[in-house]
């Protein structure tokens, strides 16, 4: 075949041809032959555009220069001017305006992606996860070639180290001072460790790298497995990820094919295997020692440290545990380097961070952005802000473990020692955004209720700590609480903190805390007023008929599912509170507006 | 087991064949269907069969039709991009199975991409969605 530099494609659709596209053809052919181009220039008459109103059209590729209402002696100047000087004939081109309204904007044009920066996310998306050329079509791979043919073991520690990249799977720990340590121990067997449980609710950064990109975790696994000296690793993904498993499954096979993991890798001696372990589903799974007694084979229960994985981790060997998406940025690192990686960022958080936004947002969804980015940035340019023009109350980042951050703290720049003293963290990037109708006390009861459920029962603080403190709560959300109890949690939180075992028990006080610490003036309503401000809490709920604007129309009447509304046709009717249930059917219902919620 | 070549040669193959700014213009047109946990659960599976359908019903060899993960922007699956070489990709969301035929006619056969399916239409309609 041969290799054009340019191919001009001139209409012949009927009506350009019928405006004179043939000799438009004929004249090209004729020129290029003239000045000695027809070895780089090809002209190939084409179908309809699609463009016939603005005929005869003429398109030059490789950029992609769209003639229109081309004459035939336009073409010289197509010619002498565009092909064989590279500058396309202004005066020709067909309106770019409507051209790009006909495209319509593209993905990249758009708010929602101006202001992140994909390093973790950066082929999600854009290749076929389940094709291992597409991955090395991205420079897959190169980073594990880099690192077992240029790099010494420590070189690519050294590395990791330097970047300041940090772990994503909640606690921030430096990645490259894990691998530093692991490495360090001495021992016949180690292990690399992936951890894909991603328990926390409304999190699914993890699912969406190993759905999207899952040879970026194994190349990452690979290169972690010769800096640290192992030859296996482990991946703990839940089941209730079934495409995440299917599609690691299918990258591990076209691996281990093309010789990228195995035996003797890139001729290098070096050996690295990965193995898939289903998780069921637990919370405390995710928990570093609960995950690898659970990979074990054993009941998923945390254990004191230390000793640490990095002493004595799967098996009894050093083990080295990252989580999903910090692994997804490792390859980029040993590309480009700690200095490009450590350019991003704040002093102390290096890189990007993926969210996941949900909740009362406009842009649910995913988005990856620099460290220390304003949640004001996040919230409104990217998510767009709060829907149906409600206002923004709290973002609650963290999940369980995290807490609620109120409109003070919207400009705070997120990374993980900013969200630490503003009383939350960032876990593993869950991001739920609030608004005026969410009761500050019923989302940390909410929360509470999901450790109490999650909570292994291993030790007593979170056994039976947490239990205590939903009670309270379930006794303020129905107004039942006194000041007293505000006490009693905190106190409560203080001793769960600081006696719980594992990461599970000690932070899953902090959404009560940090509810506590901004929005307390929401529980002393409860308690004192016995209201709720976000008229949410049913047992504190009253709906009302105002008399005035009641025409007595029933209809309110048929629609209540309790036969709580009593009154005669055309007089004002009222509400029997005993039998009221709350659903608010009669509120939705009446076109007066006569039914107040209080 | 492939040498450090031909990976090299692979990866070169690759991404003339995924032609994703449209440099080669004698490449395929492709159609890559989002196709994560959020673009199945929207219904992307339907909308990757229907256009599988119509490019084989067709005749359109120098069409393929392929997948891809999450980018991020979950309200608006099932997405596809139709990368059209020399011209770049569009995007479309809310795709439906019923919505493939017109791409297919308008976009893939005749090069005019249907506006109001794309992104930049969703966008600027959100306002009057809600
Ligand atoms: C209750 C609990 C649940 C956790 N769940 C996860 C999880 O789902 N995914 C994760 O990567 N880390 C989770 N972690 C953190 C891990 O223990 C561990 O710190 C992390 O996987 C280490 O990887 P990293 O340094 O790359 O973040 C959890 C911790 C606790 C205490």
């Amino acid at each position: 075949m041969e290799i054009y530099r340019a191919h001009v494609l001139c209409c012949s659709g009927t009506d350009c041809t019928a405006s004179g596209s043939t000799q438009i053809f004929e004249r090209f052919e004729q020129l290029i032959k003239e000045k000695g181009l027809e070895k780089e220039v090809k002209v190939i008459s084409t179908g309809c555009f699609g463009l016939c109103k603005d005929g005869p059209i003429v398109v030059v590729y490789p950029d992609g220069t769209c003639y229109s209402h081309v004459k035939p002696e336009d073409v010289d100047e197509i010619v002498s001017e565009h092909l064989a000087k590279g500058r396309p004939v202004q005066r020709l081109i067909r309106n770019k305006e409507t051209e790009q309204e006909a495209a319509g904007k593209t993905l990249e044009d758009n708010e929602f992606y101006r202001h992140q920066k994909r390093i973790a996310l950066r082929n999600c998306g854009i290749i076929d996860p389940e094709n291992i050329d597409e991955y090395l079509a991205m420079d897959g791979y190169k980073a594990l070639e880099k690192a077992l043919t240029k790099m010494t073991r420590e070189e690519v520690i050294d590395e990791v180290l330097r970047s300041g990249l940090r772990g994503r799977g909640g606690g921030g720990f430096p990645t490259g001072l894990k691998w530093k340590f692991t490495y360090n121990s001495q021992a016949d067997q180690k292990y690399v460790a992936c951890n894909a449980d991603e328990g926390d609710p409304g999190a699914f950064m993890d699912r969406s790298v190993l759905e999207g990109d899952p040879h970026s975790v194994l190349e990452a696994m690979a290169i972690a497995g010769y800096a640290i000296g192992a030859s296996e690793g482990y991946i703990y993904v839940r089941a209730e990820y079934p495409i995440a498993v299917k599609r690691l499954e299918i990258a591990i096979a076209q691996a281990h094919d093309y010789g990228l993991l195995g035996k003797n890798i890139f001729g290098t001696g070096f050996d690295f295997d990965i193995k898939i372990r289903l998780g069921a589903g637990a919370f405390v799974c995710g928990e570093e020692t609960a995950l690898m007694r659970s990979i074990e084979g054993k009941r998923g229960e945390p254990i004191p440290r230390p000793p640490f994985p990095a002493v004595k981790g799967l098996f009894a060997k050093p083990t080295m545990l990252n989580n999903v998406e910090t692994y997804a940025n490792v390859a980029q690192i040993i590309l480009k380097g700690a200095d490009w990686f450590s350019a991003m960022g704040t002093e102390r958080s290096k890189g990007t961070k993926v969210f996941a936004l949900g909740g009362k947002i406009n842009n649910t969804g995913l988005v990856e952005v620099p460290m220390g980015t304003p949640l004001r940035t996040i919230v409104y340019d990217i998510g767009g802000g709060i829907p149906n023009g409600k206002k923004f109350k709290a973002v609650q980042t963290g999940g369980p473990s995290g807490g609620c951050l109120p409109t003070e703290l919207l400009d705070t720049p997120v990374d993980y020692d900013n969200l630490v003293e503003a009383g939350s963290m960032m876990g593993s990037g869950g991001m739920i955004i609030m608004d005026e109708d969410n009761c500050m006390v019923d989302i940390a009861r909410f929360f509470l209720e999901f450790t109490v459920d999650e909570s292994c029962g291993k030790c007593t603080p979170c056994r039976v700590g947490t239990r205590r403190m939903l009670e309270i709560l379930n006794r303020i959300v129905e107004g039942k609480g006194t000041m007293e109890d505000l006490d009693k949690l905190e106190e409560l939180a203080a001793g769960i903190k600081s006696t719980a075992l594992c990461g599970l028990g000690q932070s899953a006080p902090n959404p009560v805390l940090s509810t506590l610490k901004y929005f307390r003036n929401e529980y002393v309503a409860h308690i004192v007023d016995h209201v709720c401000p976000a008229h949410h809490c049913r047992a504190l709920l009253q709906y009302i008929i105002e008399t005035s604007k009641c025409r007595g129309c029933t209809a309110c009447m048929k629609v209540c599912p309790a036969g709580a509304i009593e009154g005669e046709v055309r007089k004002p009717h009222y509400i029997d509170p005993s039998k009221c249930i709350k659903c608010g059917a009669c509120m939705e219902t009446c076109v007066f507006k006569a039914i107040q919620r209080k | 087991m492939k040498s450090i070549a031909e990976l090299e040669a692979i990866r070169q193959r690759t991404l003339l064949r995924m032609n994703l700014n449209g440099e080669d213009p004698n490449g395929d047109i492709r159609v890559v269907v989002g196709m994560a946990t959020c673009g199945i659960a929207a219904g992307a599976r339907p909308v990757m069969q229907g256009f599988i359908e119509e490019i084989n019903r067709r005749g359109l060899s120098h069409v393929t039709v392929g997948q891809t993960g999450c980018i991020g922007m979950c309200r608006l699956e099932p997405m596809v991009d139709v990368y059209v070489p020399g011209s770049g990709k569009v995007t479309y969301v809310h795709m439906t199975p019923e919505k493939v035929a017109r791409v297919v006619a308008e976009h893939i056969v005749n090069g005019r991409p249907v506006a109001e399916f794309t992104i930049g239409a969703a966008e600027e309609n959100k306002s009057s969605d809600r």
